[in-house]
């Protein structure tokens, strides 16, 4: 089966512009590796000191799996029909990754802390938690269907 | 991305996670488990040696699978965790739950 995945680009003119690039992901969690996948080779290869090699393999990775996976999952609600877009501006000191799901949103302050020992061993809460603690930067919309991550350049 | 499960003389059950653990593959390395365990496995070490990342529903099933495995008197150990992978349980405060070692060799002699 060929991969529904095709990252868009769009490279401004100017001395140092942000570079756009863009994904529309259906909302199957078979395809979150692969989106990632190509959204962090493409980060690389258009601005290549954009972000340390740890970064891009461990915080960029970890961080927008697990962005994909709450949006696809708790957003979209695992309707394939409903897409989850991916838009990230490559800058010269930072990236800027924005999830965007079809949903109603939610209230991000209203999670249980995963790391109390009550809830240490939980099977799940802890993706918002992770997030926070490899993005630099995390802020949502109002709506709570929008999530935007910065990794600063290191 | 692959999971090989192997079972050594002594009759552990290693199991290596090669590319990632995340939210699309999960559920095979739980079945793979779930399967070793209904053939009497109950001791376990799963080797991240070859593992690129890992997110917080891989985390789940580690859980997950760590707690049927210590209903059944078993246990489960992990191994070869890169530095990435080492701060990421450290952050989750996982690194408290489970029985971590550096290499599957070390984790195999500790049973």
């Amino acid at each position: 089966m060929t991969s529904p995945l095709r990252v868009g680009v769009r490279r401004p003119d100017g001395p140092e512009p942000d570079i756009e690039l863009w994904l529309h992901v259906p909302s199957r969690l078979d395809l979150v590796g692969e989106a990632v996948d190509l959204l962090a080779a493409q980060t690389e290869r258009e601005r290549r000191t954009a972000l340390s090699a740890r970064q891009l393999r461990f915080h960029f990775r970890t961080a927008l799996a697990e962005a994909l996976a709450n949006a696809i999952i708790y957003g979209n609600r695992l309707d394939p029909a409903k897409d989850v877009e991916v838009r990230i501006h490559v800058g010269s000191d930072q990236v800027r990754v924005e999830v965007t799901d079809a949903g109603d949103g939610f209230d991000p302050d209203a999670l249980p802390d995963p790391t109390d020992p009550e809830n240490v061993d939980r099977e799940q809460g802890r993706g918002l938690y992770v997030i926070r603690h490899l993005a630099d930067e995390v802020t949502f919309n109002a709506k709570g269907n929008r999530l935007c991550l910065v990794f600063r350049t290191q | 991305m692959a999971f090989t499960v192997t079972t050594n003389k002594s009759g552990v059950v290693v199991v290596a996670v090669e590319g990632q653990l995340i939210v699309g593959n999960r559920q095979e390395l739980k079945q793979k488990v779930l399967d070793a365990l209904e053939k009497g496995g109950r001791k376990f070490v799963i080797d991240f040696t070859r593992t690129g990342y890992i997110d917080s529903s891989g985390l789940g099933v580690l859980v997950s699978l760590s707690k049927k495995i210590r209903e059944l008197g078993g246990d489960l150990r992990l191994a070869g965790l890169n530095e990435d992978l080492q701060t990421l349980f450290e952050l989750t405060k996982l690194d408290t739950l489970f029985s971590i070692t550096r290499t599957p060799e070390e984790a195999l002699a500790a049973f």
